[in-house]
């Protein structure tokens, strides 16, 4: 049946059409070749060598790594409406979707709106095996939405909104509206030094580093994996 | 997915980096849980076939048999392998189900070897995948649903014996039920099937013209009105016999209002009642109307032949099965009937002495066209009410064409049923006498091995090594588990018929020609029970009287019994084994003698009478007991000679 592709484009062509399939009998063989649909492109990953000098995983560490992945996503690759569905697995409660959001673009580094196993592991290497200071790079590049070197008050306001988009409605005691704004406002207040309402990175580090509390809360990371 | 979980935990702490900087308090510490990596390869042996995976793998879903701490029940320290005793093609889709994360149901499968495999597992069956789902629950449903068959019809099938116990009511109420299971019902059940028949030909007969005798040649006179009486008479002979059985059914039925409520009372009371009715109601002339109205009631004793057939029987559960595509074809005809005459009427209203006068009145001509009958008694004569006449006979074929399988589909399904439930019938008995014979043979072979002496604790050893030897350490472990619940209870194992006999249960003019009676009182139901230790030689004595009796109704098993007695000679015979560890009791050696004297059946009657009279003071004359002689000179292989005297 397809004989002039561009002719049957037509409305009357696309009626004679019909009508002689009606006539006749025959099913129209076109829309049995519209549903085959493309095969989702596989991505293999570099080999576990260049993946070893590249990350500070060991070899055993990512075959684990790997074989969790492919399992999970045997194309290889993330993309973003999986990576929200996995990660709100982890908060039932509340709704986790945005902050994934952001994870994902911290983690899909070369922004192709995928995750391949080299940004995953990437990633994973810095939080997990870096020093404190690549940790709070990271942590930087994940506030940072728009990447240009400094955090806003309205990309920290999106940040902590989306955290605390995750704890749910059922909290103790109750969330109030305006939670995040006072979090932003003191966040601000310690590491803003010269008030000019960003936060830049040379900012950030210098009062993290000086805060006991976020260096003490670092070894959280030392047996992840 | 748990899977999902366990992989993607890591990652997921380890994006919680992010809110380290924000924290206002300092966060908890990491739990010391070594995740312990050091990922090593299970081997898990299934009935030989060894399957590997990853532990992680299994570790995935922590409150299955696989997962948790259970498989170390299953560890084979020498070969450092995990051995399962089950089937490896089933637990192939186990397996994938921790690899996955979905349960797959394999098609060629039993379905509940598949569950049990689930339960073995710890797999909760509500696991099994989306893409399986349905079909798993088809098949389960359908399995299930042939069991209940089962339990019915175990339930609701004849069991060869009624309790003895039975009254009347019930006697009378399985006889109506299952009229095979006696003559007398099977006879009831034709003569009343018999009648029915008379019935309905008489009411038929009854219309048909006779041909009068010249006199009143002017019109033909209908049957029923040349010979009134004759019809009378037997009008009335099937109501009776019809109002008989009813009555009886009422009487016998174990829940009368539901028997009231049934379809067949139901149809039973129509039958009847339009004659008493007609009885009761005068001849007059205004009420004759309705009586000639209700007699066409009587043609519904037709429907009692569907206790007769179960063919109706199922034709009648397929349509009110079917009721809903029965409904939905009446309501798309009525539809269609509407459309069809409103078009029809005023497609012919302009012609002259039309026939659709109304569009009720087209209605017949709707019906009859869409049936394709096409009488021809209302035919359009425009041209368009024949176009639109074609129209409505071709779709008239569409509309009841559509419904017709299904309907048609669900009577092969109840009728294949129904014959499957009859060959499961048969199959359940074949399998009941089975599992009988097997359970006697057990309890055989424990009173066999009781005659042979094997509780002798110390005896002739040759003859007992030679009576035991062949008895397996799972027999030996069996009978002295038995021998010890006999101990405790103070009661002995019997067969069933020898206890049956011994509580009076014996019919004399019962099935077999040959009966010993057992005549006295206490030899009844109360010596047997009340008695306890003391008396148990007494019983059981009469007790293998009684079993020899049964011998002459040709059973085998006690053959075998009686045979194995006569094998061990007197000292080794019952009450002598009693009297070892009842001392107590004075028997005398009498008994021994009485015992030989019942194993003797197989012997020539004439050494009988000679035993037996020595032994007669035995027992010190606790019960006088005759159990009277029937020496029957039969052709027959046993003759029963036994006389035992009382104890």
């Amino acid at each position: 049946m397809n004989r002039c592709p561009r002719r049957c484009r037509s409305p009357l062509g696309q009626a004679a059409r019909s009508l002689y399939q009606l006539v006749t009998g025959s099913l129209s063989p076109d829309s049995v070749e519209d549903e085959f649909e493309l095969s989702t492109v596989c991505h293999r990953p570099e080999g576990l060598e260049q993946l070893q000098e590249q990350t500070k995983f060991t070899r055993k560490e990512l075959q684990v790594l790997y074989r969790g992945f492919k399992n999970e996503c045997p194309s290889g690759i993330v993309n973003e409406e999986n990576f929200k569905q996995i990660y709100s697995q982890f908060f039932p409660q509340g709704d986790s979707s945005t902050y994934a959001t952001f994870l994902f673009n911290a983690f899909d580094t070369n922004h192709d709106g995928s995750v391949s196993f080299e940004d995953f592991v990437a990633g994973l290497s810095v939080i997990l095996r870096g020093t404190v200071d690549d940790r709070l790079n990271w942590a930087f590049n994940l506030y940072d939405l728009n990447k240009d070197g400094c955090i806003t008050k309205e990309e920290m306001l999106d940040i902590m909104k989306s955290i605390y988009d995750m704890m749910g409605k059922y909290t103790y005691p109750a969330l109030r509206e305006e939670a995040p704004r006072e979090h932003v406002e003191s966040f601000f207040q310690k590491m803003d030094r010269n008030k000019d309402g960003v936060v830049t990175i040379e900012e950030f580090m210098e009062s993290c580093q000086k805060d006991e509390n976020i260096m003490r809360s670092m070894q959280l990371f030392d047996n992840v994996i | 997915m748990a899977a999902g979980l366990a992989t993607w935990l890591p990652f997921a702490r380890a994006a919680a980096v992010g809110w380290l900087p924000l924290a206002q308090q300092p966060l908890p510490p990491a739990p010391g849980v070594k995740a312990s990596r050091g990922d090593e390869v299970l081997v898990v042996n299934v009935s030989g076939r060894r399957f590997e995976t990853w532990k992680n793998t299994l570790d995935r879903y922590p409150d299955t048999l696989l997962g948790s701490s259970e498989k170390e029940f299953f560890y084979d320290a020498d070969s450092g392998e995990y051995f399962f005793d089950r089937d490896p093609d089933m637990f192939r889709h186990v397996l994938n189900f921790y690899r996955t994360g979905r349960l797959h149901c394999p098609r060629q499968e039993c379905i509940q070897a598949f569950d049990e495999e689930l339960a073995f597992y710890g797999l909760v069956p509500e696991l099994v995948g989306d893409c399986c789902l349905e079909e798993y629950r088809d098949r389960k449903k359908e399995n299930a649903e042939r069991l209940a068959e089962d339990e019915e019809a175990e339930q609701a099938g004849d069991g060869p014996a009624l309790p003895a116990g039975s009254s009347l009511r019930q006697r009378l109420w399985r006889a109506f039920e299952n009229p095979h299971t006696s003559t007398s019902a099977l006879v009831f059940y034709y003569v009343t099937g018999f009648f029915i028949a008379v019935s309905v030909i008489a009411n038929v007969v009854e219309t048909i013209p006779c041909r009068g005798s010249a006199r009143r040649s002017s019109r033909e006179q209908p049957c029923g009105e040349r010979f009134p009486q004759a019809f009378f008479c037997m009008d009335t002979a099937c109501v009776l016999i019809f109002t008989g059985e009813y009555l009886l059914r009422l009487f016998a039925a174990p829940s009368r209002c539901r028997f009231l409520r049934s379809v067949m009372s139901l149809i039973d009371v129509v039958a009847i009642l339009p004659y008493y009715i007609g009885l009761l109601v005068p001849k007059n002339d205004d009420v004759s109307g309705a009586f000639v109205t209700l007699r066409v009631f009587r043609v519904f004793r037709i429907f009692k032949f569907s206790r007769h057939s179960q063919g109706l029987r199922i034709l009648g559960y397929t349509l009110k099965s079917c009721a809903s595509e029965l409904g939905f074809l009446l309501f798309s005809l009525t539809m269609a009937i509407i459309i069809f005459a409103t078009v029809m009427f005023y497609a012919e209203k302009g012609t002259n002495k039309t026939n659709f006068t109304s569009i009720p009145a087209a209605f017949w001509y709707t019906i009859v066209t869409m049936t394709t009958l096409g009488y021809g008694d209302m035919v359009p004569s425009t041209i368009a009410g024949k176009i639109f006449g074609s129209i409505c006979s071709l779709s008239g074929v569409l509309v009841i064409a559509l419904p017709v399988p299904v309907i048609v589909s669900n009577f092969s399904r109840i009728y294949h049923q129904n014959q499957r439930a009859d060959k499961r019938r048969a199959q359940q008995k074949v399998r009941l006498a089975r599992i009988r014979l097997a359970k006697s043979g057990t309890t055989n072979a424990f009173l066999q091995y009781k005659q042979n002496g094997g509780l002798e604790d110390s005896g002739s050893g040759e003859e007992q090594a030679l009576c035991v030897r062949n008895r397996s350490a799972f027999e030996q472990q069996h009978h002295h588990l038995l021998h010890c619940l006999e101990k405790t209870t103070c009661h002995e194992f019997t067969d069933e018929l020898t206890f049956s006999e011994a509580l009076g249960a014996v019919s004399p003019g019962g099935r077999t020609s040959r009966s010993t009676s057992v005549s006295s009182q206490p030899v009844g139901p109360g010596s047997l029970l009340s008695s306890c230790c003391p008396r148990r030689a007494k019983r059981r004595a009469i007790r293998l009287a009684n079993s020899t009796a049964s011998v002459s109704r040709g059973s085998m098993q006690e053959l075998d019994m009686l045979a194995g007695l006569r094998r061990s000679h007197a000292p080794q015979s019952r009450s002598s084994l009693n009297a070892k560890p009842h001392d107590s009791l004075d028997l005398n050696c009498d008994s021994r003698d009485f015992v030989a004297a019942i194993i003797s059946i197989p012997t020539p009657p004439a050494n009988t009478p000679d035993e037996s009279q020595p032994s007669s003071p035995g027992g010190g004359g606790r019960a006088g007991s005759t159990l009277r002689n029937s020496s029957l000179g039969t052709p027959c292989l046993f003759p029963e000679t036994v006389k035992i005297s009382s104890l």
